[in-house]
């Protein structure tokens, strides 16, 4: 038998009193994909930065292709072959692709011959593994994607045959990231071991071989990727039994609340972010945004919570038309006309990091009467309530003076819905509610958004992962290049063919060869067409 | 203006924009690095008195510069534990070196030479003579040419053709060896440095250590080449030009040059004719000195082109997950 490509054992961190890792033992064979799934802070990037030297454990062994190895530092990890990815991207920004990956691996003083065998590299890996990055590009000039090709290129270019990659899915869009996947079946086949950390249950199903699942710090499990379900996974993730679906019953849509109609917008740089969007949200009911990021879903957004560029058109809340451009036009207005905004961007737009819980839950509303005590503000009466905002939002820790950002990613999204919600508002905008939120979180989440419509409230929720549309929207609207393409009823769509409309295309050419789902979609549509005009 | 008067006016561009290409560079390889250091005004004032002082002292004007140098790097030295060591904030550790070396040098130079805070005035060894270049005197006569290249070109001090030499070099070290791309990495994103395996502190110290060098030669060309001595203040904020220099550069060898040769021109102008009179109104000789710092805001204010600093600059690296 071959001896694993990474062997842990007894792997304990402790960051002061926290545990991060309490005796981990693993073992990736070679030339797989090895899942390592768990929730925001059970432990799974501090194993890994361990394994990649950043971190030294305090006890434990580490076996690299069965030889015990010790990686007191990066350089080490690198030299033992090991590349990681990491979450947010270690690039220089005004480097060029070259330069990226030369740093640190230069051959000699000089840099003319380390970037001619750098662009030679580069050429054959492109080739090898689907991995095409313009050598010559600044790295702020590309995609987010093609970043991270970079830094897989610069793994490679060091020839990693381990590899790491922390949450690579999370800044990519549903085709970066199926072209990520099949870059590392590549990976795969050419013999690489490749590690994959993740709390998306449905890479680790659709991708890995092994999984190995960490809870608070610990290992519970390792299990054939074949042999489990996304169920089990999410119980041992949790702890307890998960609900991946959410539970919610038919809406009984009202009146009309929000009437957004041929609403555009042009940007500082003269390109049309939205052209003539028209939509109605009606009470008790979740109309669901669907599309990829950067086709105008979050110009929209602003526009609506009033912090976007002037715009045309007309929005509407309850039959009266809001200042779209004149000086009530701005977020605060927006919030006195009951349209409470859950940002897609909660770290830099709904909350504030340094700032405590407390002051957090008041933002955009602390001018409220209820918070003013003479020309001061009630800080007393906005702590108590803060802390009886966090218990009713499962808020963990439950410490109103904890600054914003040691807060996990659904803990914080968790005070910002406090805060919007509370207020009882007519119109809720969420964008990306669960975007770098853990499992258990998302459950909560998604509970209230649907509890919140039960009372009667329209909800326009922004997502870009189609999961999240289909299980939350009573109604469905694709936006495409600042459009909306069209709108479909959950129950009567499919993801292939929101696939399509997320894609721009509302019909598809005849002539191009097409996978067998959307053809058997297409040729039932054509029939009813057919039917229609005979 | 005939082209005597042109030529002198030149002339002395060359003169007073040396201590600011040098103190500029200098300010470039910290920055660059990501260390902002506007202490480059104190560096030099301490470089200026311990050469002077040490020359004096020894007679000799190479051991005065190396005394310089070492003045300067030791400054360096405290900075860099400040805020690479420790992380402090870089402007404060800067503008404390800065108060440091207007005192010290003072109350030294006090205690050493009881001259009302100055040092005696160097006799000719102990200060850079002039060179004067081959052919120099046999080409005098080729109009245009000859005059320019004895007078404006030939006849400087050893450090000018230093600092001259030292922009080439600097863009050849930072755009074409591996330490240069290193270097640039760490003022742009030094957590790629240091996944990469390289250390973050060390290079940051490197760079800091090449200023505190140009630093030290800048100041040594105040106190020894364009003057002979020291005197309290007497870099007279060129630390501070130089760094709007460099703002005004955007952070480029080249554009450096540019920069602290119009600036020189400036001070060149200023120094000449005091207040000019353009028939209509007169321009006062205080708007000439002013108006480095003039340009750099208008620079700043994105006027002319955008000047990027290095993204990593004034923040202490602290490694996270």
């Amino acid at each position: 038998m071959t001896a694993p490509a990474i062997e842990l054992k007894g792997i304990s961190k402790a960051f002061g009193p926290v545990q991060a890792n309490k005796d981990i033992a693993i073992r990736v064979m070679p030339g797989t994909i090895h899942g390592i799934i768990g929730e925001n802070g059970a432990g799974k990037s501090t194993l890994m930065s361990i394994l990649y030297g950043f971190y030294k454990a305090d006890a434990g062994e580490i076996f690299i292709n069965g030889k015990k190895t010790e990686i007191p530092d990066s350089q080490a990890a690198i030299k033992a072959g090991i590349g990681m990815v990491f979450q947010h991207f270690k690039l220089v920004q005004n480097f060029t692709v070259l330069e990226n990956v030369i740093l640190g691996a230069e051959d000699g003083r000089m840099l003319k011959p380390s970037l001619a065998k750098a662009r030679g590299v580069l050429k054959h890996l492109a080739k090898e593994y689907e991995l095409n990055v313009d050598p010559d590009a600044r790295i702020e000039d590309l995609s987010v994607g093609h970043q991270q090709r970079v830094e897989i290129l610069k793994a490679l270019y060091r020839e990693a045959d381990i590899l790491i990659l922390d949450e690579p899915t999370g800044v990519l869009t549903p085709a970066e990231a199926d072209h990520l996947f099949r870059i590392l079946e590549g990976l795969r086949a050419q013999g690489k071991t490749i590690i994959l950390i993740t709390h998306k249950l449905r890479e680790i199903m659709e991708i890995t071989d092994t999984v190995s699942v960490m809870r608070r710090g610990e290992m519970t499990a390792t299990v054939k990727t074949a042999e489990t379900t996304p169920e089990q996974l999410a119980e041992l993730m949790v702890g307890r039994k998960v609900l991946l679906r959410v539970d919610k019953t038919p809406a009984t849509p009202g009146r009309a609340v929000l009437e957004i109609d041929n609403l555009s917008l042009t940007d500082d740089a003269g390109v049309a972010r939205l052209k003539g969007i028209s939509l109605t949200v009606h009470a008790g009911e979740i109309l669901g945004i669907a599309g990829v990021s950067g086709n105008g879903q979050s110009e929209l957004l602003k526009v609506l919570g009033g912090y976007a560029p002037a715009a045309t058109g007309s929005i509407k809340v309850n039959g009266t038309p809001i200042d779209l451009t004149g000086k009530n036009s701005d977020g605060q207005s927006r919030r006195a006309r009951g349209i409470a905004h859950v940002p897609e961007d909660r770290q830099h737009e709904g909350l504030i990091l340094q700032y405590s819980a407390w002051e957090n839950t008041v933002f955009g509303y602390h001018r409220d009467p209820g918070w003013q005590n003479g020309i001061l503000m009630d800080n007393a009466a906005i702590r108590t309530e803060a802390a009886a905002k966090m218990e009713r939002y499962d808020v963990r820790p439950p410490n109103p003076n904890l600054a914003a950002r040691n807060f996990s990613g659904g803990n914080q999204q968790k005070i910002v819905l406090a805060r919007e919600i509370e207020r009882d508002p007519d119109v809720l905008l969420i964008g990306q509610p669960t975007r770098g939120v853990d499992i258990g979180a998302i459950e909560f989440i998604h509970q209230q958004i649907v509890a919140l419509r039960d009372s009667g409230k329209a909800i326009l929720l922004v997502s870009v992962e189609l999961d999240e549309i289909f299980s939350l929207s009573d109604r469905i609207a694709v936006m495409f290049d600042g459009q909306i393409m069209g709108e479909r009823m959950p129950d009567d769509t499919d993801q292939t063919e929101l696939g399509l409309l997320m894609a721009g295309v509302t019909e598809m050419p005849k002539d191009k060869p097409l996978i067998a789902a959307v053809d058997a979609q297409l040729e039932a549509k054509a029939e009813k067409a057919a039917q229609q005009n005979g | 203006m005939d082209l005597d008067t042109l030529i002198q006016v030149l002339d002395s561009t060359i003169r007073l924009a040396t201590p600011l290409l040098l103190a500029c560079l200098a300010g470039l390889f910290s920055e660059r690095a990501g260390i902002f250091d506007i202490g480059l005004e104190g560096k030099m004032l301490i470089a200026a008195f311990f050469s002077a002082a040490v020359a004096f002292s020894t007679g000799s004007v190479w051991i005065g510069v190396l005394a310089g140098i070492a003045a300067s790097l030791a400054m360096s030295a405290i900075h860099g534990l400040a805020s690479i060591t420790f992380r402090g904030n870089q402007l404060i550790s800067g503008v404390a070196l800065n108060f440091l070396a207007s005192g010290l040098t003072v109350l030294i130079a006090q205690s050493w030479f009881s001259q009302g805070g100055r040092t005696p005035s160097l006799p000719d060894g102990a200060r850079f003579a002039e060179i004067t270049l081959p052919f120099a005197e046999s080409l005098r006569d080729v109009p245009i040419f000859g005059p320019i290249y004895a007078d404006l070109i030939s006849g400087h001090s050893a450090l000018v053709y230093i600092g001259f030499a030292m922009v080439p070099l600097t863009w050849w070290v930072l755009f074409r060896t591996r330490f240069g791309l290193r270097l640039r990495a760490v003022g742009e994103a030094p957590e790629a440095v240091d996944t990469a395996g390289i250390s973050v502190t060390g290079l940051r110290f490197a760079a800091v250590g090449i200023c505190g060098v140009l630093c030290g030669l800048a100041g040594a060309y105040l106190a020894t080449g364009l003057q002979a001595g020291f005197v309290r203040e007497m870099t007279a904020g060129r630390g501070y030009i130089a760094l709007a220099a460099l703002i005004f550069a955007k952070w480029r060898p080249w554009y450096a040059l540019g920069a602290c040769l119009l600036f020189g021109f400036l001070q060149a102008i200023a120094l000449r004719y005091q207040n000019i009179d353009l028939g209509a109104f007169v321009v006062p000789v205080q708007v000439m000195d002013a108006l480095p710092y003039i340009l750099t805001v208008v620079i700043l204010a994105g006027f002319v082109g955008k000047a990027i600093p290095p993204r990593a600059g004034g923040e202490p690296y602290v490694k996270e997950r």
